[in-house]
């Protein structure tokens, strides 16, 4: 039984399907799974530093902004999300939100990862101590400077960990991207199957990708922390 | 240099100051001693503006905060700009070199060029005897060198007075001789210092005017010997004896 399986799965024609189906995964990857990624968390990142800054600006109806705003993301489903931005949106006759489906993902990613980014971002500025605002404002520093100069610089060593699991949580979150016509990876992977009808195979091989893709992220998030505790003690 | 008007500050219900009037002379050192809790701290960073009375008026070096009314947040910073804060903590930026910290004021603030900077945070930094550690983080120094850097930073903006926050306070005993000697220089320098301490001996030597407070207010005024050997004041008596033991 034992023997069958394993000569099964690994027959000729299996692994040529394997090595067909490679390059069209390798490619939903390049050209959509990492872009999408990418750029979504560059652009998530920027909306949850802004949002954390709003929230602990002090500032009531910016922090308000800010709470409902991660509130409702929180509060959603992703999938939901990305109908929403996609299917709902598109069908309001409204040209301008009519979004390619790769621009749709993007959007709705980013407005995601902002939220929960934001509150990475937030635990950790208050994570920093007081006595640091208080020597930066000491030698004069405005609110923004200190938070450029002092506590950003130093919250960002704190939020490495948190934040890397986002990104690598993001990575394989882009699949969802699939039900909205996006051909990243697992998309590709579904067309596959769609033709060899070997389910398992191919999307074993997908996962085995994504895999791939996160250990080498962690390998980086290590890097960087490594980088950024070269100022504390170990 | 410094004077203060009738400044008082609440926490809630608890009152902390209550009109206090002190006046520092230029090259005078005036330091400040009491019980935990009567207000000799608040008292000295309402000087930074890290606290900000109700009431009062604050004036060094000819400009004056006067706290009746709002303060505009670019009024704070240019008050702030006259006193460098040494912090009981030392509070340095631990993702900056010493020399980066020292650098910080100068040239993030002042906008002074990095080179001209540089030059002056040496200078600093090699007053206060850290010549050999400019390129080192905070965590790789001992407390007192790192409460030397702590005084070359808030040296570094030129203020026109020094106020210390009990700047020896977190050391171990053995590393607090350092940092005092730099202060000591500083007093012979002829700067105007302000000193919340508990080194009575320190107090002894370098002051020109010792503060008691109690209960955020200003109980005893006078010159170290004085105050001292002869408090007229019971509360002050109370308390010398308390630390004395």
């Amino acid at each position: 039984m034992k023997m069958y399986l394993s000569s099964s799965f690994f027959s000729s024609e299996n692994i040529a399907i394997l090595q067909d189906s490679f390059i069209p995964l390798l490619k939903g990857v390049l050209s959509y799974t990492i872009p999408l990624t990418l750029i979504s968390f560059v652009i998530g990142l920027f909306i949850a530093v802004v949002t954390a800054v709003f929230r602990i600006s002090g500032i009531k109806i910016l922090a308000g902004i800010a709470r409902v705003y991660v509130s409702i993301i929180r509060g959603t489903p992703l999938l939901v999300q990305l109908f929403i931005v996609f299917f709902g949106l598109g069908n309001l006759g409204v040209d301008f939100l009519k979004f390619e489906p790769f621009t749709g993902a993007i959007i709705a990613f980013s407005l995601n990862t902002g939220a929960y980014a934001s509150e990475i971002i937030r635990a950790s500025i208050l994570s920093i101590e007081k006595g640091q605002w208080e020597a930066s404002s000491s030698i004069g520093m405005s609110y923004f400077q200190s938070l450029k100069r002092v506590i950003l610089p130093q919250a960002t060593r704190v939020s490495i960990p948190p934040l890397s699991n986002s990104f690598i949580g993001l990575v394989k979150e882009t699949s969802l991207a699939s039900t909205i016509l996006v051909s990243e990876m697992f998309r590709k992977a579904q067309e596959i199957v769609a033709t060899t009808y070997t389910p398992l195979l191919v999307y074993v091989e997908a996962a085995a990708i994504y895999w791939v893709i996160c250990f080498i992220l962690s390998l980086i998030q290590d890097r960087i922390e490594t980088r950024l505790n070269r100022y504390v003690k170990t | 240099m410094i004077s203060t008007q009738k400044i008082s500050k609440q926490f809630g219900d608890l009152v902390v100051l209550k009109d206090i009037d002190l006046e520092v002379e230029k090259g005078k050192v005036v330091v400040v001693i009491g019980p935990s809790g009567s207000g000799k701290t608040t008292l000295l960073r309402c000087l930074n503006l890290l606290e900000q009375p109700e009431s009062g008026l604050i004036s060094i070096d000819q400009q004056s905060i006067d706290f009746g009314k709002k303060l505009s947040k670019k009024e704070i910073r240019s008050f702030r700009k006259k006193s460098g804060m040494v912090f009981q903590t030392y509070n340095l930026f631990p993702h900056f070199t010493a020399l980066q910290n020292v650098m910080e004021g100068p040239v993030t603030v002042q906008k002074v060029n990095k080179t001209e900077a540089k030059k002056r945070a040496v200078e600093l930094l090699t007053k206060v005897g850290l010549k050999e550690k400019i390129d080192v983080f905070p965590y790789q120094l001992s407390g007192g060198q790192q409460q030397r850097v702590g005084i070359a930073r808030a040296m570094a903006i030129d203020p026109k007075v020094m106020l210390f926050d009990e700047p020896t306070s977190a050391l171990d005993p053995e590393l607090v001789g350092e940092v005092l000697l730099v202060m000591k220089d500083l007093a012979k320098e002829g700067r105007t210092m302000v000193v919340v301490t508990h080194e009575m001996k320190f107090a002894k030597e370098v002051a020109d005017e010792v503060i008691f407070m109690d209960e955020g207010k200003i109980i005893e005024r006078g010159e170290p010997v004085d105050l001292f050997e002869r408090p007229k004041e019971e509360r002050t008596k109370k308390f010398l004896n308390l630390i004395n033991q």
